[in-house]
């Protein structure tokens, strides 16, 4: 295999790294309507903690872009 | 970009470009004036107009008024549950933030393109710019914090309640993670705009080359639904626009929060 075509394929893996944040993002947001919904008073005060389990989960799938990015047009 | 042999280039509109004063330098270095330099200046002309049609303190506040408002009791609101009575001193730096970045996001997105040699730029898709801010984030945390406590400041690196004898472990942890904080400040903010103009970019070459393309059936299959999708994403850009620009003042107040109040 040429260092070329390795390159696209490292990139196409690295794509799977944004699938497996995607599960994390929706784990989040799901998890806060769960507990939002048994208790609706308390869902407010929570809305930081909310933002930074998002902010934590998509930082992660963003390092995955970043990879395949460097790949594709840096390495 | 779709230039020869409809080639899609979703990296061209990144490119800053020098307007004029392509030969400015000062001790070698380019100073020219360029694109992101002049959305750089809308963005501010866009927020200072914002914010001179609401700055009216009437006692019935008008529309204009309500809507400047809202957005300054926000960010009040996030100082004040985040940090307590201090954090009312880093409101000012908190909402320019907050502003130049939302500002600068959704101005991005503008629709200019239809025009022929106009070009939205968005500044905050590049490393450079939001590095800057993070590394200004940053500074402001380390200044605050070790005008506020002293040497105490690295108490910040001992969690409570720990045994001492987890502290080779925990110390180190706790160092990087704070060390890490305006790379991944400055990181998720520039990624998050430039993977979403990217995506733009390349379903717009999908519209633009499946009406190019020679076999009729093309068009209706390829451009119609890529169009649909575009109008989807461009919602969720803006929504995502209005979510990093949250995220980035809300960390920032985070982090001063650690400065001010040691955990």
């Amino acid at each position: 295999m040429d260092a070329e075509a390795a390159k696209f394929l490292g990139a196409g893996l690295a794509a799977v790294g944004i699938g497996l944040a995607a599960l994390g993002v929706g784990n989040v947001f799901g998890s806060f309507l769960e507990a939002a919904l048994r208790n609706p008073a308390a869902a407010d005060s929570q809305q930081g903690r909310l933002f930074i389990g998002f902010a934590a989960a998509e930082l992660l799938g963003l390092l995955a872009f970043v990879v395949a990015v460097i790949l594709l047009f840096v390495a | 970009m779709a230039a020869e042999s409809g080639k899609i280039d979703p990296m061209h509109q990144f490119q800053v470009e020098p307007l004029f004063g392509r030969d400015w330098t000062i001790a070698g270095h380019s100073i020219a004036f360029t694109n992101s330099s002049l959305w750089m200046l809308l963005t501010l002309l866009a927020i200072w107009l914002f914010m001179l049609g609401g700055m009216k303190r009437d006692l019935v506040p008008g529309r204009w008024q309500v809507a400047v408002e809202g957005v300054t009791g926000f960010i009040t609101n996030m100082m004040d549950s985040n940090i307590g009575p201090a954090g009312r001193k880093f409101v000012p730096y908190v909402f320019s933030l907050f502003m130049f970045i939302l500002v600068a996001n959704l101005l991005g997105l503008l629709p200019f393109g239809i025009i022929p040699g106009v070009h939205p730029f968005t500044v905050t898709s590049h490393l450079t710019v939001t590095g800057v801010l993070a590394v200004v984030s940053f500074a402001i945390v380390l200044v605050v914090g070790f005008a506020r406590h002293g040497f105490h400041f690295f108490s910040l690196f001992v969690p409570h309640g720990a045994p001492w004898w987890m502290m080779p472990i925990l110390v180190p942890v706790e160092f990087v993670s704070f060390m890490v904080r305006p790379f991944s400040l400055a990181l998720r903010l520039f990624v998050a705009m430039t993977a979403g103009h990217i995506l733009l970019k390349v379903l717009a070459g999908f519209v633009i080359n499946g009406l190019n393309a020679e076999a009729v059936w093309v068009a209706p299959l390829v451009s119609l639904p890529s169009l649909f999708l575009m109008i989807g994403i461009s919602a969720l850009e803006l929504l995502v626009a209005a979510i990093q620009a949250y995220v980035f003042a809300l960390l920032t107040s985070l982090y001063l929060n650690d400065a001010v109040n040691l955990h």
